[in-house]
């Protein structure tokens, strides 16, 4: 795939621009879906185009959609999750920081789609300058007649709203950033009922992910038919691929959808190989929360199906490179750090078993590890998983077990050497105990 | 309706029941620490996981409605080994201080730990995290942040009961505590329940702290005698002592929760102004004297009185006192005695207050109760102008202290136009000690007899424990001077006379111990 669509501002210098977005065709999908097609249509051609969702799930954008009460009387919300936070993971971004008028199109479409007038952007906190960035393109686009008040003479009204977060990983969930757009602590809600019926303020809401919203103007604009045809037919259409780690060419890239994961890593105009020269020993292919994959499981095409298949998932689409010198404890003890930092403290499970694991993984690392401790490992990550109101507690769960079943041999041999092979002073705890 | 199988056996439940309610109705626990009955759905302490068929992961009990056909089952070995694992999460960071701990006994973790853990701690006391401890948070309250397990239960009680939200959570994952939002002190008229609701030691009540080992204490379900709510208690005791009052549910009256002013009215039941002895005066003052001889000299003088004329005895008879006690003197009085006046009395003191959730300005908890058997307040007026132009000679004053009433003066003056004050009660007090005659009382944890609520719900309360030395229930002081002045029938218990009237008071018709149980009955239309 030649063409880009999502990463269209890498062809068109100044694309986050109005004037230079409107003039490369954009805003034509959003003027068209509001006077020519019904809200009905619209749903139904995102069904038949097979968009499922970036953010990670891949559950089918035009199905969820479905699933807003008909005859509800309350007020109906769009929710964009901008709140970008799995480690690996970096491609809303760029659509935020240079391509935002692509966003607020779709968000514009797929609004008048679901019948409601009033939708927030969620965006991470950290991400300053995209917040900046798509506050500027709002400003416009309402200026351009947009948003706002009876947009492009068809009566429908449409406000927009950037809400910024304060940093906090699980306000990616998609009811934990409804509580904390509400102005709440970002504990992800039980479940039933689900948003679609009671999302923000109580009212129905659809939380779509910042890509999968991106890819809405197209389908419009080209016909699901076009869409569906980019990449595997169950899984279709353009795909943004973060690489990091130890490659070549860092960086986010656009490909079609099942793209394999050896040629993103190994291909010249992905990835370029492993630096160095060196050999490839892990890769991560979906962001920090997936299941490790070994070199020879890398022939995989990249879509939500396939990439289960193979025993772990496409996820956020975060490929982290780990090259032969990497220590997988120690990869591992990041990790774990991270979801450690990260829980919400809400449920049992995860709150006690991040830590449990972020601190027998630090004895591993560090020395001080009982004989038992891989096991252990184990039967945390076990104990965690399935168990709790979101999926953070398995976002944990998943790479432990991953690491501990397919490198099992170097944990032994950290148990053995009462530690890893670099033994840098040990860091600081996560936060300094309260004073008594 | 739906009809659904929990472990075999079917049960079906009101519409919206979840499967811990559904399953309790088959008498199976799932145990449970963050869901309430009272509260809002959490779903985070996660130990209510059970299996559902047709459901691949384990779902948690508390928010899962039953529905019609579920096939439910929380005895299986998955379940088992999640509970275990739940345990063990919570264990972890627990500073496991039992020893010290005044939980200890009614512990949530210590229960569950018994029926679902039992392994030892892996975690190394040092490795913990520590959180801060022994936390002054309010008046009555105690907060310990590192025996917490964030239930978060008392963060809902004070959101969704008091509207007052004095706490928060305050960080994440396992640094997370609960603690008070700045500047706020927990110091709302209800803020023991969250020591009750709490179901480890991380809230603890500054009265009861230290006190006592909760095994020590028997437990007697009663009705708190602080105001006319007539909350649902038990009364926690030991060897004749009130510890403390606890809250008893009952959806009519107070659901799960009681006042802090009703919870600490226990102390007014003990302490230096109890009355044990019968009473005379002698030369005087007020001597001790057996209470035969009490007995005598009181029927003698309210005989004496009576004979004397249409109104030369009288009553007065608190709302303090039980529907037994109050029919008893009336029916005396009026019987006995000659049609003698009787006349109620329910006093609170100036600016008592009540509010919209249970609290009740009237502090007295039988106020319905002396009004529905036909003594108002108005007969006290009349009783009272009486004495003062000293047509009574005999004044009878049941568990009423009429100096806050009348004031000293009045009081005084009143005294000296009546021949003879009589006065039962179980505490001295200024009326007490104008008295030719004290007959002690028992308390209301003493005895056995219906408290009549404001809705008018006829409520029991038992006796706890036997009074000290010569008191007894006002029902029996009354039995023995009937019996003194020729009234033939002498009830030999509370129930007894509870069952005389009923059958001669409608608002209490067809009404026994047994049909008014520990929920209460309503009096009939009209009382």
């Amino acid at each position: 795939m030649g063409e880009k669509i999502l990463l269209r501002h890498e062809e068109v210098p100044d694309l986050c621009r109005l004037s230079v977005y409107e003039a490369d065709g954009g805003y034509a999908a959003a003027r068209k879906a509001l006077t020519q097609a019904t809200p009905d249509a619209l749903v139904e051609m995102v069904k038949v185009s097979g968009l499922r969702g970036r953010g990670g799930a891949g559950f089918p954008t035009g199905v969820k959609w479905g699933f807003l009460p008909k005859d509800s009387p309350k007020p109906r919300y769009l929710c964009v999750n901008a709140d970008e936070g799995e480690p690996g993971t970096f491609k809303d971004r760029q659509i935020l920081e240079h391509n935002p008028h692509l966003l607020l199109e779709g968000i514009l479409i797929s609004s008048f789609a679901i019948r409601c007038h009033t939708a927030y952007v969620y965006i991470r906190g950290e991400l300053a300058r995209a917040a900046r960035v798509l506050e500027e393109a709002i400003a416009e686009a309402y200026r351009a007649g947009h948003f706002g008040h009876n947009i492009y003479g068809t009566g429908y009204d449409l406000d927009v709203y950037v809400h910024r977060g304060a940093g906090a990983y699980i306000c990616g969930e998609e009811t934990g950033l409804i509580e904390s757009l509400e102005g709440k602590r970002a504990y992800p809600r039980v479940k039933p009922p689900f948003p679609a019926t009671y999302g923000v303020f109580g009212c129905p809401t659809i939380v779509n992910n910042v890509e999968t919203l991106a890819c809405v103007p197209a389908i419009v604009a080209r016909g699901p038919e076009w869409f569906k045809s980019i990449g595997p037919e169950k899984c279709p259409g353009p795909k943004l691929y973060c690489l990091s780690g130890h490659v070549n060419r860092p960086g986010v890239y656009e490909a079609p959808m099942g793209t394999p994961l050896r040629e993103l890593i190994y291909g010249p105009q992905f990835g370029g190989g492993v630096w160095r020269g060196k050999k490839l020993k892990a890769v991560i292919p979906g962001g920090s929360s997936v299941p490790v994959l070994r070199p020879e499981e890398i022939d995989v095409p990249m879509d939500f199906d396939s990439v289960a298949k193979a025993g772990s998932l496409l996820g956020s689409c975060g490929i982290i490179v780990m090259d032969e010198d990497t220590c997988m404890v120690d990869a591992l003890r990041v990790i774990a750090r991270f979801y450690h930092h990260e829980s919400c403290g809400q449920c049992t499970p995860c709150r006690e078993g991040t830590g449990w694991l972020h601190r027998v993984l630090q004895h591993l690392e560090f020395g001080g590890a009982d004989p038992d401790d891989v096991e252990l490992l184990l039967r945390v990550a076990d104990n965690m998983m399935g168990n709790t109101i979101c999926l953070l507690a398995d976002a944990a769960a998943m790479p432990v077990r991953s690491f501990v079943t397919k490198f099992r041999a170097e944990f032994e041999e950290h148990l053995r050497a009462a530690g890893g092979p670099r033994r840098p002073a040990a860091e600081a705890p996560l936060a300094a105990p309260p004073p008594p | 309706m739906p009809t659904l199988e929990i472990d075999g056996q079917q049960v079906t439940v009101e519409e919206g029941a979840n499967l811990i309610q559904a399953a309790d109705r088959l008498g199976i626990e799932i145990p449970h620490y963050c869901y309430h009955p009272g509260l809002s759905v959490a779903g985070n302490c996660r130990m209510c996981l059970v299996e559902i068929e047709k459901m691949p992961k384990l779902q948690i009990a508390c928010n899962t409605r039953a529905a019609e056909g579920m096939v439910v089952r929380t005895a299986t070995e998955r379940v088992r080994a999640v509970r275990q694992a739940v345990l063990e999460f919570l264990l972890r960071n627990h500073p496991i201080d039992c020893p010290i701990c005044d939980q200890a006994g009614e512990c949530k973790l210590q229960d569950y730990y018994m029926d679902y853990d039992l392994q030892p701690s892996r975690v190394p006391l040092e490795e913990k995290v520590h959180k801060r401890k022994v936390l002054d948070i309010g008046r009555w309250i105690v907060l310990d942040q590192e025996r917490c397990i964030l239930c978060t239960r008392c963060i809902r009680f004070l959101d969704e009961v008091t509207h007052t939200s004095e706490l928060g959570l305050f960080e994440r994952g396992d640094r997370t505590a609960i603690d008070l939002f700045p500047g706020m002190r927990l110091d709302n008229p209800y803020s023991g329940n969250v020591v009750d609701i709490c179901p480890v030691g991380a809230l603890t009540n500054k009265d009861f702290r230290f006190r006592a080992r909760v095994w020590y204490l028997d437990h007697t379900p009663s009705v708190c005698p602080s105001c006319a709510t007539g909350c649902n208690i038990e009364i926690h005791h030991r060897a004749g002592e009130i510890f403390r009052f606890r809250p008893r549910e009952n959806p009519a009256v107070n659901r799960w929760w009681m006042c802090d002013e009703g919870r600490l009215s226990y102390k007014r039941f003990q302490g230096e102004q109890r009355l044990g002895r019968a009473h005379l005066r002698r030369d005087g003052s007020l001597q001790p004297v057996s209470w035969e001889a009490a007995l005598d000299f009181v029927a003698e003088k309210l005989r004496e009185a009576s004979a004397s004329g249409k109104a030369g005895a009288a009553a007065v008879v608190s709302a303090q006192a039980t529907n037994e006690e109050i029919y008893a003197v009336a029916r005396l009085f009026r019987g006995a005695l000659r049609g003698s006046p009787v006349a109620g009395l329910s006093w609170s003191p100036p600016g008592a207050t009540g509010d919209e959730i249970l609290r009740d300005a009237d502090k007295n908890p039988n106020t319905r109760g002396l009004r529905a058997l036909g003594l108002d307040a108005g007969a006290l007026g009349a009783v009272i102008e009486a004495a003062m132009r000293g047509e009574i000679r005999a004044l009878f004053v049941f568990r009423a202290d009429l100096e806050p009433v009348l004031g000293a003066a009045r009081l005084h003056a009143l005294r000296d136009r009546i021949g003879s004050l009589v006065v039962a009660d179980s505490h001295g007090h200024a009326t007490a000690a104008l008295a030719d005659a004290v007959l002690p009382l028992a308390t209301f944890a003493e005895m056995d007899g219906t408290y009549t609520n404001r809705s008018g719900l006829v409520q029991r309360i038992h006796a706890a424990f036997p009074p000290p030395a010569d008191a007894r229930a006002g029902w029996e002081v009354v039995a023995e001077l009937g019996a003194r002045l020729g009234d033939g029938e002498r009830a030999a218990s509370a129930e007894a006379v509870f069952a005389k009237l009923a059958a001669s008071e409608s608002p209490f018709a067809g009404m026994t111990y047994a049909t008014i149980g520990l929920r209460g009955a309503p009096l009939r239309q009209g009382g």
